[in-house]
C-alpha cells in the first residue's frame, strides 16, 4: 500500500526542529505497520547532528547541501523536494504543520498532482490511511483520506510525541546542489523581541482586556519568565495596539497546543477559545466567575488578577528556589 | 495591470458549528457566511495597490451563487468586477486551485492576492498551490509588502519572527492580518456594488483526491473546578499545576 516513506527535516540555523524529530516518530511507526522504507530529507547548508535523529527511527537520512540553502527559499525548496521523490519513489510524504511546512508542503503536491492533508492530529492506518484534522478552528474535526497515488500529510506540532531518543544513529548521505532555483528566497530572518514565540512554546501565559492596560502586561511577562512560557494575547488587546500581532491566539491569530495555557482577565470569546482550546491543561483567572473560560478551563481562580497574579508568581519562584 | 484577488464565503467565526445529519457537514441552520476575514487584507492591498499605480482589481471566488455575496462586499469596497466559478459540489483545495488558476490565467492578472487561510477548513492550501499550476512566485502569510516595478520585497511570519523575502512578479501572496487595516465598503461603494453585474463560468471539472469521509464533534472538555475567589486558592493551584498537570 506505501513503497517508502519520506519524512522531511526542518532545520533551523542548522539544527532539527522538534516537530520534525516528531514526524520521524510518526514515519518510523507507519514504516513498521505498512512494512515499507523510510527515510528523512534535508535541505540545508550545514546541519549538525544529524545523526541523532537515528534515535527517533530513521536510520537513513539524505542532506541536500549548497551555502544559498541555508535559509528558506521557496522555489528552490519546492523543485529538490519533488525531485527527490520522483527519484525515489516516495509515495507518503510527512511535514511538520510549522510556517516553513505549511508553505513547502501544498507546493510540492501541486507539482506532484496529489492529495494534501494538512495539520493533521492523527493518523490512522487501518487499511487507508484515514487523517483527523481540526476545521472551523477546533470547533468540529474531520477524518479524511487521500484518492492519490502519493499522499502528503502535515502534523500539527505538539501533538505527536517524538519519545526518547535511543542512541542509534543515522547514515547520513550528503548531495551537493548545483544552481538551486533561487527565484523566491528568504534573504534574512528578523527576530521580534519576544524571547518565545506562542506558536512553539510548551507554556503561554496570556493576557486579556482584563489587564486595563498595556502597563500591566509587566505582570503578564514576569509570570511567563517564572514559568519559561510565551506570552499570548486576544485579540482585544491586540486592536487597542496593547501587544503585538504576532502574540495573538485564536481563530483569527495563532492556534496553539501547549501544555500549559494561562489565561488572564481573558472573558473566553468562542474566537479565542477556537484558539487554544487544545491545549493541554488550562488556567484562567477571571474575575467574573460566569466568564466562559470557565468552561474550558482545568483550573479556575476567579479573583482579580492584580491580586493572584503577583502571589502566583512569589509561590512559583518559592517552589523554583527549593 | 490587472491584480486578481481570490475570496472565499464561509462561516462567520463567532457562529456555533454543529455536526449536520449527514455527518460530513455543519448544520447550516443559524449560521451566517461572510468574506473570509483574511481575504479582507487580500482586498485591501489589491485595492492600495491600485489607488496608488493604477490598474484593475478582479475578484473570483470559486462556489455556488451564496458566493456572489461575498463577491458584491469585495466589490463594495472597490473590486472592479467579480467572476464566480460555479461549483454546486465541494471541490477539495487542489481543486479550487486548478479553477482559480485557469481563470487568472484567462484573465492575464500577474499580480494575485489570497488570504493565508480560509477559517472554514484552516487548510492554507490554495495561494501555494495556484501559484505552482501557474508558474508564479508566491509568498505566503505575508505581513509587508514592497513592490518596486518587477521587483518585490515581502515579510512573512514565522515562528519567532519574520523572513525577509526577495522575489519578483508574475507574483500570488498570500495575506495575514497586520498587512494593512481594511477599508470599510462606503455607502457609495455598496451602491454600486449592487449595479454591477458578477460574471459567471463553469470551471473544467475536477475529481476529489482530498475525501471527506466524517466529520466529528471535538471530545468535550470535562469542565473544570473553581479553586478559589483569591489569592488563597493560589498554593492549591501551584500544587495541582506541580502534582496532577506535572508542569511546573
Ligand atoms: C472575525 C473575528 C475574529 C476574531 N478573532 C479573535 C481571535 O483570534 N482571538 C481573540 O482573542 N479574539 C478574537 N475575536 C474577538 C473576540 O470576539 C473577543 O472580542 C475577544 O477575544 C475579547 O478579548 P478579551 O477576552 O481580552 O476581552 P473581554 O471580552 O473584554 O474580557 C475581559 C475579561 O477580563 C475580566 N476582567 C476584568 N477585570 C479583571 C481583573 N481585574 N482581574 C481578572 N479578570 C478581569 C472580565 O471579567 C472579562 O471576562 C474575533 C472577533 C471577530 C469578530
Ligand atoms: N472557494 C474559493 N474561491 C476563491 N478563493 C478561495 C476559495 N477557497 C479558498 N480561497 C482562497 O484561498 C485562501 C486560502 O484558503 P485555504 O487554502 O482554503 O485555507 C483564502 O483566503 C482565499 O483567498
Amino acid at each position: 500500500m506505501a513503497n517508502k516513506i519520506l519524512v522531511y527535516l526542518e532545520q533551523r540555523n542548522g539544527i532539527i526542529k522538534k516537530s520534525s524529530l516528531e514526524a520521524v516518530k510518526v514515519g518510523k511507526d507507519f514504516s513498521e505497520k505498512l512494512g515499507c522504507e523510510v527515510e528523512a530529507l534535508v535541505i540545508g547548508s550545514e546541519v549538525s547532528d544529524l545523526g541523532k535523529v537515528g534515535g527517533y527511527g530513521i536510520n537513513k537520512i539524505i542532506h541536500l547541501k549548497n551555502s544559498d540553502l541555508e535559509l528558506y527559499s521557496p522555489t528552490a525548496y519546492t523543485k529538490l523536494v519533488v525531485q527527490h521523490v520522483q527519484e525515489n519513489s516516495a509515495d507518503v510524504l510527512l511535514f511538520a504543520n510549522t510556517a516553513l511546512g505549511k508553505d513547502l508542503a501544498p507546493r510540492v503536491a501541486a507539482n506532484l498532482d496529489c492529495g494534501i492533508a494538512m495539520d493533521c492530529v492523527a493518523l490512522d492506518i487501518e487499511g487507508d490511511i484515514t487523517a483527523t484534522r481540526p476545521v472551523y478552528a477546533g470547533k468540529a474535526l474531520i477524518d479524511v483520506k487521500l484518492n492519490s497515488e502519493i499522499k502528503i500529510f502535515t502534523l500539527r506540532p505538539n501533538v505527536f510525541n517524538a519519545g526518547e531518543p535511543t542512541g542509534d544513529s543515522a547514515s547520513v548521505e550528503v548531495k551537493e546542489v548545483s544552481n538551486p532555483d533561487l527565484s523566491t528566497k528568504v534573504v534574512e530572518i528578523k527576530k521580534s523581541e519576544g524571547k518565545l514565540d506562542v506558536a512553539e512554546a510548551d507554556i503561554i501565559v496570556s493576557g486579556g482586556r482584563g489587564l486595563k492596560g498595556t502597563e500591566n502586561f509587566k505582570m503578564i511577562e514576569e509570570l511567563a519568565e517564572v514559568l519559561g512560557a510565551a506570552v499570548g494575547a486576544s485579540r482585544a488587546v491586540v486592536d487597542a495596539g496593547w501587544r503585538p500581532h504576532g502574540e495573538q491566539v485564536g481563530q483569527t491569530g495563532k492556534t496553539v497546543t501547549p501544555t500549559l495555557y494561562v489565561a488572564v482577565g481573558i472573558s473566553g470569546a468562542i474566537q479565542h477559545l477556537a484558539g487554544m482550546r487544545s491545549s493541554k491543561y488550562i488556567v484562567a483567572i477571571n474575575k467574573d466567575k460566569d466568564a466562559p473560560i470557565f468552561s474550558i478551563a482545568d483550573y479556575g481562580i476567579a479573583g482579580d488578577a492584580f491580586e493572584v497574579v503577583p502571589k502566583l508568581i512569589e509561590e512559583i519562584k518559592k517552589l523554583k528556589a527549593e | 495591470m490587472k491584480i486578481a484577488v481570490c475570496v472565499s464565503h464561509v462561516p462567520d467565526t463567532a457562529a456555533k458549528i454543529s455536526v449536520g445529519s449527514d455527518g460530513k457537514s455543519i448544520d447550516p441552520s443559524g449560521v451566517t457566511y461572510v468574506l473570509n476575514p483574511y481575504d479582507e487584507f487580500a482586498i485591501e492591498e489589491a485595492l492600495k495597490i491600485k489607488d496608488a499605480q493604477g490598474g484593475e482589481v478582479v475578484a473570483i471566488s470559486v462556489g455556488t451563487d451564496a458566493n456572489k455575496e461575498t463577491l458584491r462586499k469585495a466589490l463594495a469596497m472597490g473590486a472592479d468586477s467579480a467572476v464566480l466559478l460555479k461549483e454546486d459540489k465541494d471541490r477539495d483545495s487542489i481543486g479550487i486551485a486548478k479553477a482559480l488558476a485557469e481563470e487568472i490565467k484567462a484573465q492575464d492578472a500577474k499580480l494575485v492576492f489570497f488570504g493565508k487561510q480560509s477559517v472554514d477548513f484552516d487548510n492554507s492550501i490554495t495561494g501555494q498551490v495556484t501559484a505552482e499550476l501557474l508558474d508564479y512566485n508566491c509568498v505566503t502569510v505575508v505581513v509587508d509588502l514592497q513592490i518596486n516595478g518587477e521587483k518585490v520585497t515581502a515579510e512573512r511570519e514565522i515562528e519567532g519572527g519574520r523572513e525577509i523575502v526577495e522575489t519578483s512578479l508574475p507574483l500570488v501572496i498570500t495575506a495575514q492580518k497586520g498587512l494593512n487595516e481594511p477599508r470599510y465598503a462606503s455607502l457609495k461603494g455598496i451602491m454600486q456594488a449592487k449595479k454591477k453585474t458578477i460574471e459567471e463560468k463553469t470551471p473544467s471539472p475536477y475529481e476529489n483526491m482530498i475525501e471527506l469521509v466524517a466529520m466529528k464533534r471535538p471530545p468535550a472538555k470535562q469542565p473544570g473546578k473553581i479553586l478559589g475567589e483569591d489569592s488563597s486558592a493560589v498554593p492549591e493551584l501551584v500544587r495541582l499545576l506541580r502534582e496532577e498537570a506535572k508542569v511546573i
